[in-house]
């Protein structure tokens, strides 16, 4: 990484047009390079409407050209974390409003995440768009590259007007991906929920911004981070970003668009969506709440733990009771945002008390878990786009015994299965292990029964964990084990090469991840130590070895783990052979000799899921219709919504339209009336001035 | 760290591998005194093991490659936890590696792959099993972490050869928040072990069985090596909770007397926990198999008793 130092050296390349001026001038630092980056993307997108029905143009060429792009992305932002904050100001957009950027550790992280991730994903794209599926390609290829490129300029804006935009494109870039099959009527309503909630969450951020600029009505960040709030004004402010972000997360009880949008999306972009768009809205948070806010409030952070702790148990819990193979991985995000706003709020009780090294501690797990997450998730969606192209089945209900069909898929989901269970020696439990590890500071914070409370946090979100580990048996094994529920399923057909090497860029980051943990730390001190959160304390382990606080000889060495595990199992194996015979026999399966077995005989997702819809009942709202001893059809029907929908949204969305019925009443529809309002104003407004 | 430690960890893990059919078989002859029956010899487990190994093995004609794997690396992993856990002495290389957050983890790979094997045949059954496995696992496991966080409040630390040295160096006294989490301790064993008010190893009834639902397709070799891990997964068990209810007498130095005397030692206390097991599965019924997690549950809350105990009195 150190290859590209902090201030190259233009390169002198041949100029074509003027090209090699930009190219040049790119070149000349980490931030322009990110830039160029994110601008070929844009380009990337721009080209695919060239010739915008040709797959074989668009996907076979453009599409990973962006994974290149990507990667590259990645590489510069890991190089560029090494180096001093830079900041550039680009004289476009209105007059007296240029841009602002800035690079610094916080932006070069979530923008290793998105070139890293979105990486794998193009790749896979590259495979999985096929002719004749809702919007054309070339379209669909702008409309992705532009989703990419808005992700990278809202972790690199340093104004808000900047970022505003960023998100807003973003917002509506993602949009229309989502309604990409837009002839289904459910895909429109998914589509139009997931715009309302992205505004109505743009809404809150815009007026957090307008809180943070202190009076000063200068929008850059730099402005904010100079002015100084009193303590109500500060916590409005991080009420709205709390708002904003959250319903961009997908918080509960904001996340109803969540499990809406993501099945309806492709699967590349639910991949991009849930691994990646999600996490923008935690670099926001994060930003505002350690940057922006400078020294927060230790009690704000009781908000997003405690609501972060129940969004954790609520997606787990209605994952677990899912039968879309889609819907399950969606509410299982809700789950992820639910462990990362924990550990956010955890955070800045830490920070809020002074704890400096327990504070870094646990941001550093929430900035790892949040790249486990891309990893993972994108993971388990591109695995089940896999799926449902080859068997054009969502519902768990009539897949089962792929793994047979569709080895590759099977085997790379199974560890992202693992990772996301948080099993180790995966990335999802080294997250996990450094989580826990920072709640068991909590008894150290200053405040009675606030010390106490805290450490059962810990219990709940181990509960969570557990839970998270029954959910993924759950997908993992009614997909792919077993016996196949249908009979067309024999007839699947493993995914082409472009989609397996997406898989395996993915899987690999996985086991990466989890394997080779203090690397990827080390990079995340960084940051920490920017925010002037403070850092870990100095260790002298060598590098295998995870020590994140010295003084509580708490270690946890993945690597040998890992060989002593495989040592044992080769060992074992080995043993057998050579100890004793090898013979094996085939044979129909014995199942207690009952005989007779046939698919049908297996657990169902409801049946799988039934002893947790059992234990949580009072979450779910279920509708059960039985069928009598008599009925002639006997009927089974069974149909588990959010209670939110009805308690909260329902409601308000009447309180909206009964609002605006008596707003209505105003539009006469007479021209009279209209001119007679105007007169009104004018006189009122004259009246004011006088 | 020296090569003197590095025999002592190896000795523990072949001890643990060899002695933990015979724990078993311990259990067995004490319940089958207990209960008024004779009882099969100590080394019974390692003869049905010999047997088992010797056997053809039958596979069910769609199983995949993952049934074929999943009883190595659940016997894998079930080694490899004996090797984190302090049976015989606290001065373990390996212990650095993995502390008891990371053995948590070990034990649900165990389960998750246990599980996932059972699914694959797609058997009525086995996806029975491993359905009730994982709700078992699901309860289990969050009461298992917090009896850790309740001991490693009370040390500092996670890492469970510090928790053994820093209990050990403390007197014998009643501590309110151990009593508890010992308490909730010995219900995730007896959950996760499939020991009676939860599972009955010796049933042969299909609709009340958990663990053995999970095995049911398993012959030959791959079922000896799921029982041999079930029996490690048992003594596993018995001596993180020795270790960390019961941790005076395990070696902490360097002095091979010393760890002969952990070595006898463990043998007299794992005699006892050995007829207290067969002690409580005598004297319970089985539960339905809803009232599990209730089990379970109060096994959690007990749990979190004792985490709140210890936040409440520092005790």
């Amino acid at each position: 990484m150190a290859v590209l130092a902090c201030q190259l050296e233009p390169t002198t390349v041949p100029d074509v047009l003027g090209v090699g001026a930009f190219v040049s001038y790119g070149f000349s630092s980490p931030l322009r390079l990110c830039l160029l980056l994110l601008a070929a993307w844009s380009v990337l997108g721009v080209v695919g409407l060239v010739r915008p029905l040709s797959i074989a143009f668009v996907g076979r060429t453009l599409f990973p050209l962006g994974a290149v792009i990507g990667a590259t992305l990645a590489v510069v932002a890991a190089a560029g974390m090494s180096c001093p904050v830079e900041q550039l100001v680009l004289p476009i957009g209105l007059p007296n409003l240029p841009v602002h950027l800035r690079l610094d550790g916080l932006s070069g992280v979530f923008l290793i995440l998105l070139g890293a991730a979105s990486a794998g994903i193009s790749i896979f794209a590259a495979g999985y768009f096929r002719q004749g599926e809702g919007t054309a390609p070339g379209l669909l290829c702008l409309q992705y590259h532009l989703f990419l490129s808005s992700m990278g300029f809202v972790l690199l804006a340093d104004d808000a007007y900047a970022f505003m935009l960023a998100w807003e494109t973003m917002a509506l870039s993602s949009y229309f991906l989502v309604t990409t099959q837009h002839r289904i009527p459910e895909i429109r309503q998914a589509g139009f929920l997931y715009l309302l909630m992205a505004h109505l969450g743009a809404i809150a951020i815009l007026l957090s911004f307008g809180v943070l600029q202190g009076g000063t009505w200068q929008f850059t960040f730099d402005a904010m981070r100079a002015a100084h709030l009193a303590p109500n004004w500060a916590t409005t402010a991080f009420c709205l970003a709390l708002l904003g972000f959250g319903a961009k997360a997908g918080l509960v009880p904001l996340h109803v668009w969540l499990p809406e949008a993501h099945p309806a999306a492709p699967s590349p972009v639910s991949a991009l969506m849930s691994g990646v768009m999600l996490k923008t809205a935690l670099y926001g948070m994060i930003r505002v709440s350690f940057d922006l806010m400078g020294q927060p409030l230790w009690w704000w952070g009781l908000v997003p733990l405690s609501l972060g702790l129940f969004s954790a148990l609520y997606g787990v819990v209605f994952a677990a009771a899912q039968t879309d193979m889609k819907r399950l991985l969606a509410y299982s995000s809700i789950e992820n945002i639910g462990i990362l706003f924990t550990g956010l709020g955890l955070a800045i009780v830490f920070a809020g008390v002074e704890m400096h090294a327990a504070a870094a501690l646990t941001l550093i797990a929430v900035m790892y878990h949040a790249m486990n997450h891309a990893f993972m998730k994108s993971l388990l969606f591109l695995g089940t786009g896999a799926v449902l192209h080859a068997t054009g089945e969502r519902n768990l209900g009539h897949l089962g015994g792929l793994i047979h069909r569709m080895p590759w898929v099977a085997w790379l989901t199974l560890i992202g299965v693992l990772a996301i269970a948080g099993l180790p020696p995966l990335n999802g439990f080294v997250s996990e292990w450094l989580l826990l590890q920072s709640f068991l500071f909590a008894y150290k914070v200053p405040h009675p029964f606030i010390n106490m409370l805290l450490p059962l946090g810990a219990a709940l979100l181990a509960l969570a964990a557990a839970l998270a580990g029954y959910v993924m048996v759950k997908f993992f094994g009614v997909i792919f084990l077993g016996q196949p529920r249908e009979s067309a399923l024999r007839r699947a057909h493993d995914a082409g090469f472009a989609e397996r090497l997406g898989l395996a860029w993915l899987a690999a980051g996985c086991v990466l991840l989890g394997l080779l943990p203090t690397h990827f730390i080390s990079l995340l001190n960084v940051v920490t130590l920017q925010l002037k959160i403070g850092g870990l304390p100095a260790s002298d382990a060598p590098w295998w070895l995870l020590v994140p606080i010295p003084e509580r000889q708490s270690s946890y060495a993945p690597l040998l783990f890992f060989a002593v595990i495989l040592v044992v199992v080769v060992l074992a194996i080995f043993s057998v052979r050579l100890l004793y015979h090898q013979r094996i026999r085939k044979g129909a399966a014995w199942d207690c000799g009952f005989g007779g077995l046939n698919s049908r005989m297996q657990d169902t997702a409801e049946g799988f899921g039934q002893p947790i819809r059992h234990l949580f009942q009072p979450l779910f709202a279920i509708v059960r219709e039985l069928p009598g001893p008599f009925d002639r059809q006997p009927k089974y029907r069974l149909e588990i919504s959010d209670r939110f929908w009805r308690a909260l949204y329902q409601p308000l969305g009447a309180l909206v339209r009964h609002v605006a019925d008596k707003v209505a009443w105003l539009q006469q529809g007479r021209i009279a009336t209209y001119l007679l309002y105007s007169f009104v104003t004018l006189v009122v407004l004259l009246a004011l001035m006088l | 760290m020296n090569a003197f430690d590095w025999v002592v960890q190896l000795l523990g893990i072949a001890l643990a591998v060899a002695a933990a059919p015979i724990f078993v078989g311990w259990v067995n002859q004490c319940r089958a005194w207990l209960q008024n029956k004779s009882a099969p010899s100590i080394l019974q487990p390692y003869r049905g093991i010999r047997k088992l190994f010797h056997k053809d093995a039958v596979i069910a004609e769609n199983a995949s490659r993952l049934f074929r794997l999943a009883p190595y690396v659940v016997f894998g992993a079930m080694v490899t936890a004996a090797a984190v856990i302090p049976s015989i002495a606290t001065r373990l290389p390996f212990t650095q590696a993995a502390d008891a957050i990371a053995l948590v983890g070990l034990l649900a790979t165990a389960r998750v792959f246990l599980s996932l094997a059972a699914m694959d045949v797609g058997t009525a059954f086995g996806t029975l099993g491993a359905r009730r496995e994982m709700m078992i696992g699901f309860l289990a496991e969050p009461a298992l972490l917090v009896v850790i966080f309740v001991v490693s409040l009370t040390c500092a630390t996670t890492a469970l050869p510090m928790i053994a040295e820093r209990l050990s160096a403390q007197s014998f006294a009643l501590n309110p928040s151990l009593a508890f989490t010992a308490v909730a301790f010995t219900m995730v064993l007896l959950a996760e072990n499939a020991r009676i008010p939860v599972d009955n190893p010796a049933t042969h009834l299909e609709l009340t069985m958990i663990h053995e639902a999970l095995l049911l397709e398993y012959s030959a070799r791959h079922l000896a090596l799921m029982e041999w891990a079930a029996a490690l997964k048992l003594f596993n068990y018995a001596c993180i909770g020795l270790a960390v209810f019961i941790p005076w007498g395990i070696a902490t130095g360097h002095a091979p007397g010393s760890l002969a005397v952990s070595v006898m030692l463990l043998g007299v206390k794992l005699l006892v926990v050995g007829a207290g097991l067969a002690l409580i599965e005598t004297l319970s019924a089985k539960l339905r198999v809803f009232r599990a997690p209730e089990f379970l549950a109060t096994a959690f809350l007990f749990a979190v008793l004792g985490l709140l105990v210890r936040l409440l009195l520092g005790a």
